[in-house]
């Protein structure tokens, strides 16, 4: 197959789908072509990744118009990790989704929620892929807009809340980061991203690049949920579908911190950061350990499972800044092995409780006593995801543990390697609650009759459960790409 | 051109975006904030196309006579932004219709009493009722 046109149809196929299955207007077909489709990108992404690590970045200019004029597609090896992530993601949720929408949506509206997943999953998909900065801002409100309707497709009352709340703080979000690209723009008259590496040494001293980093990393920071900018995470996680939340939690919140990686990383350099901004680095650390004891404290009280885990995200999105922060090889590869690591490990655990959600008709604490027993595979894959998230061996979270320790110990930082570990700690807690809840209490004596979750909801949920323990068991692989891609992030620019 | 005078159009920026992101912040009513929202957009779009005008430049067409144009790429790129805006505009409006009919109120305080209710009681759910056959349909 010719591979020249992969990065454009990477985008134009979900794109296109997306009317096509407004068009289709029935609940059966258009989630046959959805799921087709993300397969179909699953595909694609896979393939260029292949390319990346072979022959190296792929550039694609937009209508033959190059760069600096016209819009350019960089793929290198974090953007090609991100696309596997995304599309992954969204292809395996997608099997789930046909039982799972059916019951939480109405019928006359699922195929709307066809079309809106997959336009999110264009938007995710070009944020992970473009090489131009006003691009980037584009895909981020497609990706966004469309989020905002699919977490208000909630059932209860308060999903609409959470979506209002998101709307705001993420289009404050987008608003500061599309001021940092005009003041960018204004120092440099460049938006492709790989022109603005090469010039932003000649203007690194102007204020105007001093105010557009700082409103950067604010606005993207916003949209990560970096605590103490999280507030819109955790009812918007708890108040959407199922599936919705099993999507976001695990591509949304992960391609923004991909965003923060490219600004800081490409586009201004570690030495000119530390050069002009020393204290990002010291902010950036210490907002991301306030966020993992402070967000899985709260979790630790939640009475709503799909809350808890909410609030477990933002700590891990702490891990994975905590890891970026340190701005050395190994932290930065620690930081992208969590991100996908967690990315997997809460797809797990957000399909399990949409299974649940699906026997029971809730999230809360109180309607999984005893589902140890009358769900087993359920809550096994639940179990496992949980084990991940605390960071036990053969699991996935271990190895990204493993490696943020070991970078924080690189550098002589013992005191948070220490607070790692005691995170994790917390975790146990958290978690512990809802296995205590699931497999020891017993089973009400008013609960309905219920039985395991069907099959076509397991399968999904199994792959993600059962990627958690095989890339935790065999980590050569997805280790060797974050390295190299953490390499190629600091090449020559070590501080 | 002083500091002031010269850069007459950065200051009504900045004024623009501070005043409408203080009331986001502040305004308690769903649609007010939406106004503020749209004002600090809006500030966001003056600030580019101040950014390409240039001092007697002309519209970017080759003319005879003309030597000096204005930038005309801040002004594209806002043309995205403004759709990006009424965009997010249309569905903060059409979010909060639904939260007015939802809780019948869009005053941000009374929102919150009543999901602070809605956390206390047990939330309503209604009871797995599948049909068996329904099921072994979709399997």
């Amino acid at each position: 197959m010719n591979a020249t046109h992969l990065p454009i149809l990477q985008i134009i196929v979900p794109l296109i789908a997306a009317p096509v299955t407004v068009i289709l207007r029935r609940a059966g077909a258009a989630w046959l072509l959805a799921t087709v489709t993300t397969w179909v990108a699953f595909a694609i992404s896979l393939t260029l990744m292949a390319h990346v690590l072979n022959d190296g970045p792929i550039v694609y200019s937009i209508g033959g118009w190059a760069a600096p004029w016209g819009i350019e597609y960089r793929i290198d090896k974090i953007g090609a990790l991100v696309l596997v992530i995304v599309s992954a993601i969204g292809s395996v949720v997608m099997p789930y989704a046909r039982l799972s929408v059916g019951k939480e949506i109405p019928e006359d509206r699922t195929y709307l929620f066809y079309a809106l997943y997959l336009l999110c999953l264009t938007g995710l998909l070009g944020i992970a892929i473009t090489g131009d900065v006003f691009n980037l801002f584009v895909f981020l409100e497609i990706s966004s807009l469309s989020s905002y309707v699919l977490i208000s497709l909630g059932r209860d009352r308060r999903a609409l809340t959470a979506a209002y709340r998101y709307l705001i703080m993420g289009t404050i979000g987008a608003t500061f980061y599309i001021i940092g690209v005009g003041l960018m723009y204004m120092a440099t008259g460049t938006l492709n991203m790989t022109d603005l590496e090469s010039l932003m040494p000649s203007v690194i001293d102007q204020r105007t690049i001093y105010a557009a980093l700082a409103f950067l990393t604010v606005g993207i920071s916003l949209k990560l949920a970096l605590f103490p900018l999280h507030l819109w995470l955790p009812n918007a996680y708890a108040y959407a579908p199922s599936v919705v939340t099993a999507f976001l939690a695990s591509t949304a919140t992960k391609v923004a911190v991909y965003v923060l990686i490219r600004i800081i990383f490409t586009v201004f350099g570690v030495t000119h950061i530390l050069e002009i901004l020393p204290s990002v680095q010291d902010l950036l650390m210490a907002f991301s350990l306030a966020g993992i004891f402070a967000a899985s404290a709260v979790a630790i009280y939640q009475n709503n499972v799909k809350r808890l885990l909410a609030y477990s995200s933002v700590a891990q999105i702490g891990y994975i800044i905590l890891g970026i922060s340190m701005l050395s090889t190994l932290g930065l590869a620690g930081g992208i092995i969590h991100l996908f690591n967690h990315a997997l490990t809460k797809c797990a655990l957000f399909l399990a409780m949409g299974c649940v959600a699906y026997r029971t008709g809730g999230s809360d604490l109180s309607d999984m006593r005893g589902l140890g027993r009358r769900m087993p595979w359920t809550m096994a894959a639940f179990v496992v995801g949980g084990l991940s998230l605390i960071g036990v061996p053969l699991t996935v979270g271990f190895v990204s543990k493993w490696y943020l320790v070991s970078a924080a110990l690189e550098q002589d930082l013992w005191p948070i390697a220490g607070l790692i570990v005691i995170g994790s700690l917390l975790a146990v807690i958290y978690i512990w609650r809802v296995i205590e809840t699931a497999y020891f209490n017993p089973v009400p004596d008013d609960a309905p009759a219920i039985t395991e979750a069907p099959l076509s909801m397991l399968v999904p949920l199994w792959v993600a459960a059962g990627a958690s323990i095989y890339f935790g068991i065999d980590a050569s692989r997805t280790m060797d790409i974050a390295l190299s891609a953490s390499q190629t992030l600091l090449q020559g620019n070590l501080p | 051109m002083g500091f002031y005078s010269g850069l007459l159009n950065y200051w009504v920026v900045i004024v623009l975006m501070m005043m409408g992101f203080y009331v986001v912040i502040a305004q308690h009513n769903l649609v007010k904030k939406i106004v503020g929202l749209n004002i600090f957009q809006v500030s966001v779009f003056l600030f580019y196309i101040s950014m390409g005008k240039i001092k007697g430049g002309t519209a970017p067409i080759l003319h005879e006579g003309m030597e000096v144009y204005s930038n005309p790429l801040p002004s594209v790129l806002i043309l995205t932004a403004i759709v990006v805006g009424v965009a997010t505009t249309a569905l903060g409006l059409a979010l909060t219709v639904r939260i007015y009919n939802a809780f019948g109120t869009i005053e941000e305080d009374e929102i919150d009493a009543l999901e602070t209710e809605d956390d206390a009681t047990a939330q309503p759910t209604e009871p797995a009722t599948e049909p068996e056959s329904n099921q072994e349909a979709i399997r």
